[in-house]
């Protein structure tokens, strides 16, 4: 029983069951009365807007929520689950949405902890190293996790469900901070864990890969199921209007946007890495006008987290005119001063960096409010100027929550992102530098946020995107470079950044040939 | 069965409140046992130790002046321990607080300095208490030496330094060989609030502290800086706040805080500067700061509450002969109480069967 048995969509009964799941937040159904089925070889997905309940669902599923009605059954039987150490005994397997690793333990230390056997610590670091390498997910199982990139800890928890040899394995969202290469990869390794008989409930906000991949697809809205289907007979755009209830607005870049002065200028950027394993910098260089949108593509690693960190002051240089803003020499200047100076910034990951998870959505307005507006005056907080930014922002990109100013770790993902991409566009900056701006975003709030960046460079902003979504960097910057091993390569403007060119520039095809140029020079 | 510790998705409110009145439930059970054991009657005794002193006017303006340290002192640790800086040395800053404003007193002993003297000695001693502080911070900030070992460590070296003081250079000629200073004149003391009381200015200060803090953390964005580097350090520094910044700050604030209390004891109630100024009112005032939720209303009721069982425990002593060190061992069990509670604030106990039960369904 414990070996995944083939077996036959058709005639097999469901692996795992909902029936009426039903989960309440005071007052807020965040799911309602849910049925669906999932059978062993089967990628069956689970779609919905920012919100819809898709995380709430599979963290039910998982033992890690108490359902407030309805039931699970596990091949036809009823079960209850406590907790996830219960449903990993059952075989059900997750990777999170927003991951679950400590930073200061090693990969394999991190593993270990998930684990429940009493294995010991060398077997364990072999079979993580075994799994990782069979499956084509390369992982060193001796790095500390503060240095790895997001794309990397998720191979972690990958691995990690994997380990526990499971009968069932749901992700949630593993795609979103993935290259296409990356991703390419996990469906390799999903179309492989199918094919060993396996159930995956995979949670994505990504269409294409969806029709691509998935055998059945359940739609979420607004907590309640609203379809099954199969989504290889859909288009993305039925399944789209299936979780909206309504059709998407596309993106529309102003025909001509007219460019003024460089807002943002990075001369020479050098800057060694600030811990063991980290890229350092080498030779960054680039002018970003007013009304531009400059995106930097690139595979997560390659020294995009360095640069946010010069660029937005967390990390000083000692060089002041390193860094320009505004004609402004500021590279020896304080995250603070260069947000004075008009300056805002949206990191990568959104829990614990962009916002502490632990405090309200007013605080948190207030940690990147407080440097200019009225969020502050004279030392004290004006409390209603937070709530006014959270109000503001909940209207404006659409953030669904279940109060007025709920702790940030309370939100979905991407409603979180919405709220920190939000935060930092409705304060008008002139230079904005954002990392991931629609990571976990669903394509309605992803079309919003694009548009208001599109919009506040209409409005005379310079605007850095770096993102792993080559798509949404051709959809809105106006010239794309690329980030290879803390390197950037010229910006190609739009017209001739194509998948392919960006995709050799990502593998550090030209280097070489650019360092022949210059020696020939 | 198997007992596990669940995450829980938001902070519970409820939990928070009630953590520290389970924890003090535990410790009224554990020390009921403990009385049991040393063959007293446990209900006459915790009624000696937490009724009898709130029945007279004496044991209660007692309980007011025992407070005013401890809340003092806890609230200044309750900022480096928001802002997650360890201070355990504010014995040592009290010391240090009240030996600077001795050295005034002293000095102006018998002269005719005027009414300048109680406040210069006030802010004597919240300055040296504050410097005192600053030495572990910097160690930590500087070196990265741990300020936990660093600032327990000076509480000796105060401890002597006083010591030294009282029975060399400051001893009362006039004091038949005492380790003491002589009694310091009226304008070196801090006044009663009533003819003939024992409270005095203090403990109008110590709340003037509690609402001052209450404004600094609840309204004011240096508070907000110290509250979000404790729980989320990245988000912190994404925010521009500079940590050690606010390490040296809440040192020098909790510093500041202690050795002003210490210059109040020793110019109020005590009177004179004398080795044992302090019944380890420095330690005791993290378990105020702990039991009081880091909230500045919650140190003035948990420092009351601790104040009573210092009083209480003298009576103890008197009326039932129960050693006076008991109290010590009350206080200890009742920080390893609420310690323990407060992880049920983040977390939830689940009972857990070892294999997962699946129910056949019965029809
Ligand atoms: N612990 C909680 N307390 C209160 N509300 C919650 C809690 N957890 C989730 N919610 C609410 O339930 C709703 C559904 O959240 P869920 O995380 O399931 O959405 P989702 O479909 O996964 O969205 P996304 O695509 O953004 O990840 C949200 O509106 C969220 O605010
Ligand atoms: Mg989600």
């Amino acid at each position: 029983m414990l070996d995944p048995a083939p077996a036959t969509p058709q005639t097999s009964h469901p692996l795992l069951q909902t029936v009426g799941l039903t989960k309440r937040y005071g007052d807020f159904l965040a799911n309602d009365s849910i049925d669906i089925e999932i059978f062993p070889r089967e990628i069956h997905a689970l779609l919905g807007e920012n919100g819809a309940g898709k995380s709430t669902l599979v963290k039910t599923i998982y033992g890690l929520v108490q359902p407030s009605a309805g039931e699970l059954r596990w091949q036809g039987a009823p079960i209850k689950l406590s907790g996830p150490a219960e449903a990993r005994s059952l075989g059900i397997g997750m990777v999170f949405q927003h991951f679950s690793l400590f930073d200061n333990l090693t990969v394999a230390e991190n593993v270990a902890l998930g684990l429940d056997g009493k294995e010991p610590f060398k077997a364990i670091s072999a079979r993580l190293a075994d799994v990782a390498r069979d499956y084509g997910l390369p992982l060193d199982p001796s790095r500390e996790v503060w240095q790895l990139s997001v794309g990397e800890r998720q191979r972690i928890e990958i691995v990690r469900a994997l380990m526990q040899n499971p009968k069932f394995l749901i992700l949630d969202e593993p795609t979103a901070v993935l290259t296409p290469q990356e991703a390419d990869q996990l469906f390799v390794v999903l179309e492989r864990l199918k094919a060993e008989g396996r159930a995956i409930l995979y949670i994505s906000h990504k269409l294409d890969e969806v029709k691509r991949l998935c055998d059945t697809a359940t739609i979420l809205r607004g907590g309640k199921k609203v379809a099954t289907c199969n989504p290889k007979r859909e288009t993305a755009a039925s399944l789209a209007r299936m979780m909206v209830g309504t059709e998407i607005k596309e993106v529309k870049p102003p025909a001509e946007r007219r460019t003024t002065v460089p807002r943002l200028v990075v001369n020479d950027l050098n800057l060694a890495p600030s811990e063991l394993h980290g890229i350092s910098l080498r030779n960054i260089s680039f002018e970003l006008k007013g009304g531009e949108i400059l995106g930097i593509a690139g595979v997560a690693g390659n020294g995009q987290d360095e640069l946010f960190a010069a660029l937005s002051g967390e990390r000083l240089v000692k060089e002041p005119g390193t860094i320009i803003i505004d004609g402004l020499a500021c590279g020896h200047l304080s995250i603070t001063q260069r947000r004075k100076m008009g300056a805002a910034f949206v990191p990568e990951e959104r829990l614990g960096h962009g916002t502490a998870p632990r405090m309200r959505l007013s605080e948190n307005a207030l940690l990147t409010g407080h440097a200019a507006g009225d969020m502050v005056r004279h030392g004290f907080i004006n409390a209603a100027a937070t709530l006014r930014t959270v109000d503001l922002t909940t209207e404006t990109f659409d953030v669904r929550k279940a109060k007025r100013d709920p702790e940030a770790a309370s939100l979905s993902g991407g409603n979180l992102q919405k709220f920190v991409v939000g935060r930092e566009i409705l304060r008008g900056p002139a230079v904005l530098v954002v990392n991931q701006p629609t990571w976990g975003v669903d394509a309605g709030a992803a079309a919003i946020i694009r548009q208001a960046l599109i919009d506040l460079a209409s409005a005379g902003a310079a605007v850095l995107v770096t993102s792993q979504d080559l798509d949404e960097l051709i959809e809105i910057a106006d010239r794309i470079a690329v980030m290879f091993h803390g390197h950037l390569s010229e910006a190609l403007p739009r017209a001739d950044a194509t998948r392919e060119k960006l995709g050799l520039l990502m593998g550090g095809a030209t280097l070489e040939k650019e360092a022949a140029h210059a020696i020939g020079a | 069965m198997q007992l596990v510790l669940e995450k829980r998705a938001e902070r519970s409110r409820t939990i928070a409140l009630v953590s520290p009145l389970i924890a003090i439930g535990l410790t009224l059970v554990t020390m009921s046992v403990l009385f049991a054991v040393l063959g007293k009657n446990p209900i006459t005794a915790l009624g000696v130790y937490f009724i009898a002193p709130l029945t007279d006017g004496y044991s209660l303006q007692e309980i007011a002046v025992k407070a005013t340290p401890l809340v003092m002192i806890a609230i200044g640790l309750s900022l480096c321990y928001l802002a997650n800086a360890w201070n355990i040395g504010a014995e040592g800053q009290f010391l240090i607080g009240a030996v600077a404003g001795s050295w005034i007193a002293v000095k102006t002993q018998g002269t005719e300095a005027g009414h300048w003297v109680l406040p210069a000695m006030l802010v004597a001693g919240a300055a040296a208490g504050a410097l005192y502080a600053l030495i572990p911070a910097l160690c930590r900030v500087k070196f990265g030496a741990s300020e936990i070992l660093t600032s327990l460590m000076l509480v000796y070296v105060a401890d002597l330094l006083l010591d030294y003081l009282v029975r060399g250079p400051w001893r009362d000629p006039a004091g038949f060989n005492f380790p003491t200073t002589a009694e310091f004149d009226p304008v070196a003391t801090v006044p009663v609030l009533i003819e003939g009381g024992r409270l005095h200015l203090g403990s109008i200060i110590a709340l003037v502290v509690v609402a001052a803090a209450f404004v600094l953390l609840d309204r004011t964005i240096k508070g907000f800086e110290i509250r979000v580097v404790g729980v989320a350090p990245r988000a912190a520094r994404f925010g521009g706040f500079n940590a050690n910044q606010l390490i040296l700050l809440t040192f020098a604030v909790s510093g500041a805080l202690a050795g002003l209390a210490g210059i109040i004891e020793v110019a109020g109630p005590i009177g004179h500067l004398q080795p044992g100024i302090s019944p380890g009112y420095g330690f005791t005032a993290i378990i105020v700061a702990f039991l009081g939720r880091l909230n500045p209303v919650g140190i003035l009721i948990a420092g009351l509450f601790l104040a009573l069982t210092f009083i209480g425990g003298e009576q103890a002593q008197i009326t039932m002969k129960i050693p006076l060190d008991v109290t010590k061992v009350f206080q200890g069990i009742l920080l390893f109480y609420v310690l323990a509670c407060d992880s049920l604030i983040l977390y939830r106990f689940k009972l857990v069967s070892a294999a997962p039960q699946v129910q056949r369904a019965a029809r």
